[in-house]
């Protein structure tokens, strides 16, 4: 993790005309959503994440992380490493909660589906 | 090294921590027209501010935590997103905490009549008056208790919301600098040191969750908290079904639906002290099955709904669960507020009110916290 001082932006936000652009199709986040964000202060992908919802739907940003990666960097004017990734989490694709209850681990830590 | 682009190396007040309690507290601070410095480990919202169900729950409080819910349900939450120009997505369409055995009622009754001589407005309501309410919920609840003044909100938006107002005051937040202790000099708090070097200031503002207590103790305050780690489902979006945030007697799981459609439901196995890694990913194998039967037991409408995401985040539970939000007498300048126990969010606005009386005027004016002192733990003999 860099360290980054945040203070209030100075110039007022600029909108381009691509700004309707749809980034995250899963949760429908826009190009403008994104450079908003970041204008507002958030400085990294877990920020916009948490913000915007961007990467936060059925495929996780699996699909747009490349493009919302350059989108904050470019916004930002810095390398696109110090952006940082989208984090998956468990499950990897959806799975029926009744699915998941019927996994059982006893305390040998042996799955039982049993049930 | 310390690093020179750091800018700035003292103000009024640091502010450790840059979770929903630390962006509240530098907003109010800055509001005052004190200059604030926030120092974070990670970013924004990484704690267990960004890994929250986002209650906004008074009843089932311990009563000496009990006027910071009120105070903020009332005073604060409905126009709370109005004041930050967030949409907080606050709802206020009441609580049922549920019971499936006469013990699980006698729980409860207690709390209810606790809460009551408190000052809550609630009551206990059968298990066909609770199906009224949330027509949704299994035969085999047999009572509630309900509190139709709780809701939940969006511990994101709030907390970014805060951060953003507080920049707008002129606050400076560091990202990715780790605080690794406190330092006096002339007998008050002073120096505040850092992985990056040392920062000054009058006083320092302690909010930095489960690290707070490592912090604290390099100017011997010792608040006894542990990890605890909780998990939280993300269900697919369904159609508005009910606005209730539910619960359970016995904590077996909670949760609601969000604005966005998706339910957040949460809870722990019962096993997480012993099963989990500790190493910041502490989802382990026992938590999401047996989270699984506890919500499908009391909503089997849930059994086919799809969950696509889950996470797990860790708090700090306090030996007696409640907060510490207290100055420290041994060491003037400090204020400390951490040891939330899982369910900080929903009072948080009302505590940034208290922080910033104890720091501007030494005492919390507002909102009775003398409960919630960093003294007030005691051996067993």
């Amino acid at each position: 993790m860099p360290v980054i001082v945040r203070e209030k932006a100075e110039k007022p936000f600029v909108p381009k005309p691509d700004d309707d652009l749809l980034v995250c199709r899963c949760e429908e986040v826009t190009k403008g959503d994104i450079r908003e964000a970041v204008h507002a202060g958030l400085r990294t992908f877990g920020e916009v994440k948490r913000y915007s919802r961007v990467g936060m739907g059925l495929c996780q940003g699996q699909t747009c992380q490349r493009l919302v990666r350059h989108i904050i960097a470019s916004e930002l004017g810095i390398a696109i490493d110090g952006v940082g990734r989208v984090k998956g989490r468990a499950p990897m694709e959806p799975v029926i909660m009744k699915e998941l209850a019927l996994s059982r681990r006893d305390s040998k830590g042996v799955d039982d589906y049993a049930e | 090294m310390p690093n020179s682009r750091l800018g700035k190396r003292s103000a009024d007040v640091i502010v450790i921590g840059g979770g929903v309690m630390g962006c509240a507290s530098a907003y109010r601070l800055s509001a005052e027209g004190l200059s604030v410095i926030v120092l974070e480990r990670d970013e924004i919202c990484a704690g267990a501010s960004g890994r929250n169900a986002g209650g906004v729950r008074q009843s089932a409080r311990d009563v000496r935590e009990l006027p910071l819910a009120i105070y903020a349900v009332k005073n604060i939450w409905p126009t709370l997103g109005e004041e930050l120009g967030v949409d907080t997505e606050y709802v206020q369409k009441g609580n049922l905490r549920l019971g499936r055995t006469e013990a699980h009622l006698e729980k409860l009754r207690m709390s209810v009549t606790e809460n009551t001589e408190a000052g809550l407005d609630l009551l206990m309501v059968t298990g066909t008056e609770a199906r009224e309410i949330c027509p949704y919920m299994s035969e085999e609840v047999i009572g509630a208790s309900w509190c139709p003044t709780d809701g939940y909100a969006n511990p994101l938006l709030t907390t970014f919301g805060y951060y953003r107002r507080a920049l707008d005051n002129k606050a400076i937040f560091i990202t990715g600098i780790t605080v690794t202790g406190l330092g006096k000099a002339g007998g008050a708090l002073r120096k505040v040191y850092t992985d990056d070097g040392v920062f000054e200031a009058d006083r320092v503002v302690l909010c930095a969750g489960y690290h707070s207590r490592a912090i604290a103790n390099t100017v011997g305050i010792d608040i006894p908290v542990e990890r605890e780690d909780e998990e939280v489902f993300v269900t697919e979006q369904l159609p508005p079904m009910f606005d209730q945030v539910l619960g359970t007697a016995d904590a077996d799981f909670y949760g609601h639906r969000t604005k966005h459609g998706s339910f957040l439901l949460g809870g722990v196995s019962g096993l997480q002290h012993f099963t989990s890694n500790h190493d910041g990913h502490p989802a382990d194998a026992y938590t999401a099955p047996s989270l699984s039967r506890a919500i499908i037991g009391f909503f089997p409408v849930f059994a086919d709904v799809k969950i696509i995401r889950s996470w797990s985040g860790h708090f700090d539970a306090c030996a007696d669960g409640v907060p510490v939000i207290s100055n420290v007498e041994e060491v003037p300048g400090l204020t400390i507020a951490c040891a939330f126990t899982g369910h900080g969010f929903g009072i948080s606005p009302a505590v940034s009110l208290a922080i910033k009386e104890l720091v501007t005027v030494g005492e919390s004016r507002a909102i009775d916290v003398s409960e919630l002192r960093y003294d007030r733990f005691r051996a067993k003999q």
